[in-house]
């Protein structure tokens, strides 16, 4: 039977006009700019391809056009039923934002045994009776936890030194757990502790209920002991000691550690980075100081520009990249949390970083006086006297006031960075995030300035830099990076990979 | 392996016939479902009452009409006991439409396609068998006895039945619901989201369908498919399975209007379709269509191995399932060994002279039995622990 083929040029596409889907651009360096669409698919490309797109000079039938038609940065007249596809995408991009809040922080006491530079709120005192929360609060917190509609919760307990207040975590763990039972949620209980009163009583308990221990390890003793004073100065070998009796009876899994990066931890990334392979941990977040608590008290002691970090931060990621070279699998997790907004079709509900702002929204943080603040920053801004981001109180207020109140209103009108000034036209958009509390924090005001903002700074400096490694198509470094996104290690995506 | 022959139809044999062959007699109270094969035409004639049909290579005579009967066949060795064949008296062939021993079983859904690809395998025929086929599978399902661990539905385009096709996969999911059921279709008509609900709500527990997509540029798919507006319509489809939740696996024919955007094409998928389970990219078929469009297709497996390595890269990094179907081990970059699958169909597949003292022939596909007329300058036998990069 005869049938007719057609060539090719049949098929392609008629007429000349295109039109522009949203994305936005930016110059990464005198020969390359990037551009951006609305879901996160980045086309790198010579300086001049956005004036070429916008200025409809595009030749169709061109390598280009067919890439940007491809990856939605344009429409003509034959793809319009594919804009389905693009909502689809967007959809997936925002899942994050599915079941609002997730994350319930906990402050069950204000009291600790350590006197940290740059925290924060803790109160070196006996005193039970005033900075512990009452088992009351407790109770009306759990209730008003549970009201969230997210199926997958997160409660984490912390402090001051949660440990210190045991008795409240014993009193709040069964009954979140029966109501999350009821509710039909899921939930994962996280302690923030410094493990230096862990008795192995508590870290059984921990244990049996099948809660994470989140710690802290700010690098070797030199380091972490200048930053973590403690009568004794021996916070650091009391903390490795501790890591490995909590391995050894919670589950060596169970046990992850946070860093904290201070004046001193700047000239130190190879130390710390170091610290951590030793001590046989498997991810590590360069994190930089908070600007909150006795943070900005101290700044003389423990502050710094961001270009320090931002240099800390780069040698750290070269060190780390060459570690996983090497065949030890270390993530860092903030450029997990980037790559994976950038190189995957998925976004991530990292409270510190998204759109709208985790505040409220992905988190909420229950005090241990039943003050409901956004985010722990948002608290520790209370502690100085500011309580502008005071949502509630669990006393008094229902959920309903609390997400209707002035106080969240006037924190979401700020939230989302497609609607601000210098992130709305920023190329950078959808993997950034907004954060009104810090913007008023640091620039007295919740929509903030961008180019005198140290978040913008940071966050446009890491996402350029983390560019420059994914525009030179290095095999092995991609193969670090899905490793990272995949939750897995170098050796996983190897085997997975052709080899 | 053989699937077709041909004889001449008895003069009373005029609606097409599909039962079980049998090379011995059959009891009385079984015949109903037997075709009896044979070399000679039975002296009593009472041997052959109550069969559904009669297979022989003997010439015609006069006085077996009461059974249908083709005479004349021109080979029945390939038939074995159980084989389930169709005999189809308007033309004279006897196709074998199932092998019990066999795991490359198909489920022939019809002839009729909405695309009209350049290198298609199995040339559509615009005339509507679609209910013909749909009885004959019916009673192909009601003659399994065991249930197969995979089965394949095929065509032409099988969503051309319609409504017809829910009744074929209700049935296999009744009569055989732990077998895992693949249904090759080029998923235009799941764009249409009434279509593909009512496909999700058939509910077969192991079902996957196995859709190509050759280009993340519209422009070039459709010309690989010869309509216009197919990529609109898969891609879409993509999305509505995705939604109802059924499961998909992507396939992609290497050949040279493919090649060229392949790497762009794995990222396309991945940015789009992380759902799918499977990518399957396969080495073009030297039959049905693509003989006679060769000059736009050939290109030599050994001239891609960049392009595929890349693709497959892309993917598998990203943490999709990729496999490669139709390649030689030793056109194929050693580094991406570990995808080729032995996928060639068992009555298909063979082996060139050139293969003669090859080491790693068992872990290689070799050939379609039609691909030995073309086939990659490069093939050449390799010893057994080939361990050497290319």
């Amino acid at each position: 039977m005869a049938r007719v083929f057609l060539p090719a040029a049949v098929y392609s596409t008629p007429g000349t006009e295109y039109r522009l889907l949203p994305f936005r651009f930016l110059r990464l360096n005198e020969q390359k700019e990037i551009l951006v669409n609305d879901v996160g698919d980045y086309f790198i490309g010579p300086v001049g391809t956005a004036e070429t797109l916008v200025h409809r000079k595009l030749s169709r039938g061109s390598d280009l056009y067919s890439i940007l038609k491809a990856k939605q940065f344009l429409i003509d007249d034959s793809s319009s039923p594919l804009l389905d596809l693009l909502a689809t995408k967007y959809r997936t991009k925002y899942g994050f934002i599915d079941g609002f809040t997730k994350l319930h922080i906990f402050v069950v006491t204000l009291r600790c045994d350590h006197s940290c530079h740059y925290c924060q709120v803790s109160r070196q005192t006996a005193d039970k009776s005033t900075y512990d929360m009452s088992f009351e609060i407790a109770e009306r917190s759990v209730d008003l936890m549970m009201q969230t509609p997210a199926k997958n919760i997160t409660l984490e307990l912390q402090g001051g030194e949660p440990l210190l207040a045991f008795d409240v975590i014993r009193h709040i763990v069964p009954l979140a757990k029966r109501k999350a039972q009821f509710l039909e949620k899921n939930l994962d209980i996280v302690v923030t502790t410094n493990l230096a009163n862990a008795t192995d009583e508590m870290l059984f308990y921990l244990r049996d209920e099948n809660i994470k221990v989140s710690t802290s390890l700010d690098g070797p003793a030199v380091i972490h002991n200048a930053n973590r004073p403690r009568p004794g100065n021996d916070s650091y070998e009391l903390t490795i000691r501790n890591i490995e009796r909590a391995r050894r009876i919670v589950g060596y899994d169970r046990v992850a550690a946070l860093m904290t990066t201070t004046q001193l931890s700047l000239s130190h990334p190879i130390e710390i980075i170091d610290e951590y392979v030793k001590q046989d941990f498997h991810s590590i977040f360069l994190r930089p100081i908070s600007p909150y608590g006795f943070a900005v008290k101290t700044k003389k002691k423990t502050g710094y520009g961001i270009d320090a970090f931002l240099d800390f931060y780069r040698k750290g990621l070269a060190h780390i990249l060459e570690i996983n070279k090497k065949g030890y699998d270390l993530a860092e997790v903030y450029a997990k949390i980037l790559l994976t907004k950038i190189l995957t079709p998925y976004g991530t509900g990292f409270v510190d970083l998204q759109s709208p702002a985790g505040a409220g929204i992905n988190v909420l943080v229950y005090n241990y006086d039943g003050d409901v603040y956004a985010t722990d920053e948002s608290r520790m801004l209370a502690e100085m006297g500011d309580h502008t981001f005071r949502l509630g109180n669990v006393r008094k207020d229902s959920r309903r006031e609390i997400f209707t109140g002035d106080a969240f209103v006037n924190l979401v009108s700020a939230s989302c960075n497609q609607s601000l000034t210098g992130c709305s036209d920023c190329a950078f958009q959808t993997y950034c995030g907004s954060d009104p509390i810090h913007n008023h924090a640091t620039q007295g005001d919740i929509f903030g300035h961008r180019p005198t903002s140290d978040f913008c700074s940071r966050n446009m400096e890491v996402i350029k830099h983390l560019f420059q490694f994914i525009a030179q198509q290095d095999k092995e470094i991609l193969r670090i990076f899905f490793a990272w996104i995949h939750n897995s290690g170098l050796k996983d995506v190897n085997r997975m990979a052709p080899s | 392996m053989k699937l077709t022959t041909s004889g001449l139809a008895g003069k009373s044999f005029h609606s097409a016939v599909v039962g079980k062959v049998s090379w011995q007699p059959v009891p009385r109270k079984d015949r109903n479902k037997f075709i009896l094969l044979s070399k000679d035409i039975p002296a009593d004639r009472e041997q052959l009452r109550g069969y559904r049909g009669f297979l022989t290579t003997a010439k015609p005579t006069a006085d077996v009409e009461a059974v249908p009967t083709m005479f004349s066949a021109q080979e029945l060795d390939h038939l074995r006991t159980n084989d389930i064949v169709a005999m189809e008296p308007a033309n004279g062939f006897i196709r074998t439409l199932y092998r019990p021993d066999s795991s490359h079983n198909v489920v022939f859904a019809t002839q009729r396609c909405n695309s009209n690809c350049l290198m298609c395998s199995q040339p559509p025929r615009d005339r509507d068998d679609t209910e013909a086929l749909l009885q004959r599978n019916l009673e192909l399902i009601r003659l399994i006895d065991t249930p197969p661990s995979r089965l394949v539905i095929t065509g032409g385009e099988p969503t051309l039945l319609g409504d017809r096709l829910f009744k074929l996969i209700a049935a296999l999911r009744d009569k055989f619901p732990t077998t895992y059921l693949h249904m090759l279709t080029n998923g235009r008509m799941f764009a249409w989201s009434s279509y593909t609900a009512r496909l999700a709500k058939v509910g077969h527990p192991d079902f996957m369908l196995g859709i190509p997509l050759y280009s993340d540029d519209p422009g070039v798919h459709d010309y690989v498919v010869q309509a216009r507006g197919a990529f609109d319509q898969t891609v879409l489809g993509f999305q509505q399975l995705a939604r109802y939740g059924v499961r998909v696996e992507i396939r992609v024919v290497l050949h040279a209007i493919t090649i060229p955007r392949l790497s762009a094409l794995a990222d396309y998928i991945y940015r789009n379709f992380t759902f799918a389970e499977h990518v399957a990219l396969m080495g073009l078929e030297n039959i049905g269509y693509a003989p006679r469009n060769m000059d736009q297709l050939w290109i030599d497996p050994a001239d891609y191995q960049d392009q595929l390595e890349s693709a497959v890269e892309i993917l598998s990094t990203r943490g999709l399932n990729v496999s490669i179907y139709n390649h030689q081990l030793c056109v194929l970059r050693k580094s991406l060994w570990k995808f080729a699958r032995k996928s060639i169909s068992d009555w298909k597949n063979m082996y060139l002279e050139e293969c003669r003292g090859c080491g790693v022939r068992d872990q290689c596909g070799g050939f379609f039995q039609w691909a030995t007329k073309l086939h990659s300058a490069h093939i050449h036998a390799l010893p057994a622990h080939f361990d050497g990069p290319q």
